[in-house]
């Protein structure tokens, strides 16, 4: 775990909570200590755009000129991504599919994935999600049904075939090895003072967060209260054993929105996608809106 | 069918094939698909259960984006929907892209689910609106997704049906191979053959497909079009006004 020295301990816990983390407790950051807090080279997974993702800190990735870092989309990749690649930022991208969903293909990764530049590993949503489960799981692999017979395990060297060892027929399944990433990186509606974060009913950041090394969130807002008291809200509620490090970034899944707080910006997203198929209006929207540091919250 | 959208005529086509089942599964970005396992909803008296991903309203799911595929590997979902950039005569479908993998000439999208659920939801229908021989190709430059498998794999799903802009086909798992089952108006055996780039089966006297009944269409043009609106809003009002 690299953390920036300059953070300090989440201030204070709420009044008669006895909740007592094993430490290191979760860490209050900046979004520019989220980006310090990811070195050159991480393997980091990401939520789709319909899920909650941290654009904020990924302008501020960009912005810190991150190189070589690999991407796993859990199970896709999409406006995150693309910006990524296009500022040069990503080495290689594991993913079911790249795309920016009803705005069409994904501009930048199509440039770079056709210039050989970029490392793509196609997968499957399943083959994904299992990766991230046999990590939680602490074990190697996971196997999986389907896959045999497709050019995706064709091209897969890490996809193993292997035996059902409780069939007394011959029966294959493809195994899945764990992915483990150095890092989650998402967006939520809120985290408390404990480090827990509520993410509501979209559980694969519950899954990135168990399997990830170190898992660094960014949130509308920290609130008051222990959102582990209410059975209600803490189903939906990731504890901070598991999150390293929590910014507040208000409106920080702009342009891509986040499900149940705010929508998609519709008309930034159009326009990104018209620009970034070009590399001068890449590099347009890059200065126009990724370059500015934000004002301080 | 001078007062039925080609939409509209491709919803009935699909709902049609969805009539007996228990619980269907609609895929992102797919509102044929997904107007028509509501249609088949609204005929069915409450018992489909209909899981349109992307939906606020619609969607059950709890458990993340790997519930879809559990439930599949259940087999607690009958019908779901897959399409391609190329399909050949094996129903082999290809997200991936045109050219030789890794170094492709057209990238594409990417394969999403399709290498696992093709396997797995025992009516698997294939729909693409654009027929035409770059789409129905010979054989896949990349199988996302095999359309039959080798004796002793593992496979309680696949290919059911591939509907079309021009027709439906069939396919048959022994023959491996599709069968022309029905010719949308100002389409004949000859039209769809040159559009084709796979050769298929069919027999002397291909029929018309059915257009919707005067039911089906007030449901898809009222209850359907709004319950389809929340998703896809744009096609709901180009479609239905």
């Amino acid at each position: 775990m690299r953390l920036p020295e300059t953070t300090t301990p989440a201030e204070g816990v709420v009044a008669g909570s006895t909740v007592d983390y094993s430490p290191p407790m979760t860490q209050t950051l900046t979004i520019e200590q989220i980006a310090d807090a990811i070195p050159d080279g991480s393997l980091i997974a990401i939520p789709p755009d319909y899920s909650g993702c941290a654009m904020a800190a990924v302008r501020a990735l960009i912005r810190r000129q991150a190189r070589d870092l690999r991407l796993v989309g859990v199970p896709s990749g999409g406006f995150q991504a693309d910006m990524m690649i296009g500022a040069d930022c990503v080495q290689s991208v594991e993913a079911a599919a790249m795309t920016l969903g009803e705005y069409g293909a994904a501009p930048q990764f199509v440039a770079a994935f056709k210039s050989g530049e970029l490392v793509m590993r196609d997968a499957t949503c399943p083959a994904i999600h299992a990766g991230l489960q046999a990590a939680e799981k602490g074990i190697p692999f996971l196997p999986l049904r389907g896959l045999i017979g497709s050019d995706i395990l064709a091209h897969r060297p890490d996809w193993k075939l292997m035996d059902n060892p409780f069939s007394e027929t011959e029966d294959k399944l493809v195994a899945l090895p764990a992915i483990r990433p150095d890092v989650a990186l998402f967006h939520a509606a809120k985290a408390d003072r404990n480090g827990n974060v509520w993410i509501g009913v979209r559980r694969e950041l519950m899954l990135m967060a168990h399997a990830a090394r170190q898992t660094l969130v960014t949130v509308e807002e920290i609130v008051d209260e222990d959102l582990l008291a209410d059975p209600v809200i803490a189903a939906g509620t990731i504890p901070g054993l598991y999150i390293t490090g929590i910014a507040v970034a208000q409106n920080g899944a702009w342009p891509v929105g986040l499900p149940g707080c705010y929508p998609p910006d519709h008309s930034h997203l159009a326009d990104y996608a018209a620009m970034a198929r070009t590399e001068d209006g890449f590099a347009d929207y890059l200065q126009r809106h990724i370059m500015p540091v934000p004002a301080a919250a | 069918m001078s007062d039925v959208r080609r939409e509209e005529l491709l919803i009935s086509v699909i709902a049609d094939m969805l009539q007996d089942l228990n619980h269907v599964a609609v895929g992102a970005l797919s509102p044929i698909p997904g107007a028509a396992a509501l249609l088949a909803r609204a005929r069915s008296n409450g018992r489909l259960r209909v899981s349109l991903l992307g939906s606020q309203t619609h969607n059950p799911f709890t458990d993340g984006g790997k519930e879809l595929f559990d439930c599949a590997a259940q087999g607690r979902i009958d019908a779901f929907f897959l399409s391609g950039g190329q399909i050949d005569g094996q129903a082999n479908i290809n997200l991936v892209g045109v050219g030789d993998y890794p170094s492709l000439d057209v990238r594409w999208n990417g394969s999403f689910g399709s290498t696992y659920l093709y396997f797995l939801i025992p009516r698997v229908i294939l729909f693409r609106e654009e027929h035409t021989p770059r789409v129905f190709v010979p054989e896949v430059d990349f199988i996302s997704a095999p359309g039959v498998s080798e004796a002793g794999t593992y496979r309680t799903g696949g290919p059911h049906a591939l509907v079309t802009g021009r027709c439906v086909f069939s396919f048959d798992k022994e023959q491996r191979r599709f069968r022309l089952a029905s010719l949308h108006e100002g389409e004949s055996v000859d039209s769809i053959r040159e559009m084709t780039g796979f050769t298929f089966d069919h027999s002397e006297d291909v029929p018309a497909t059915s257009l919707p009944d005067k039911d089906s269409l007030n449901l898809l043009r009222g209850r359907v079009a709004d319950e389809i609106a929340e998703t896809y809003p744009e096609f709901a009002s180009r479609v239905f006004g």
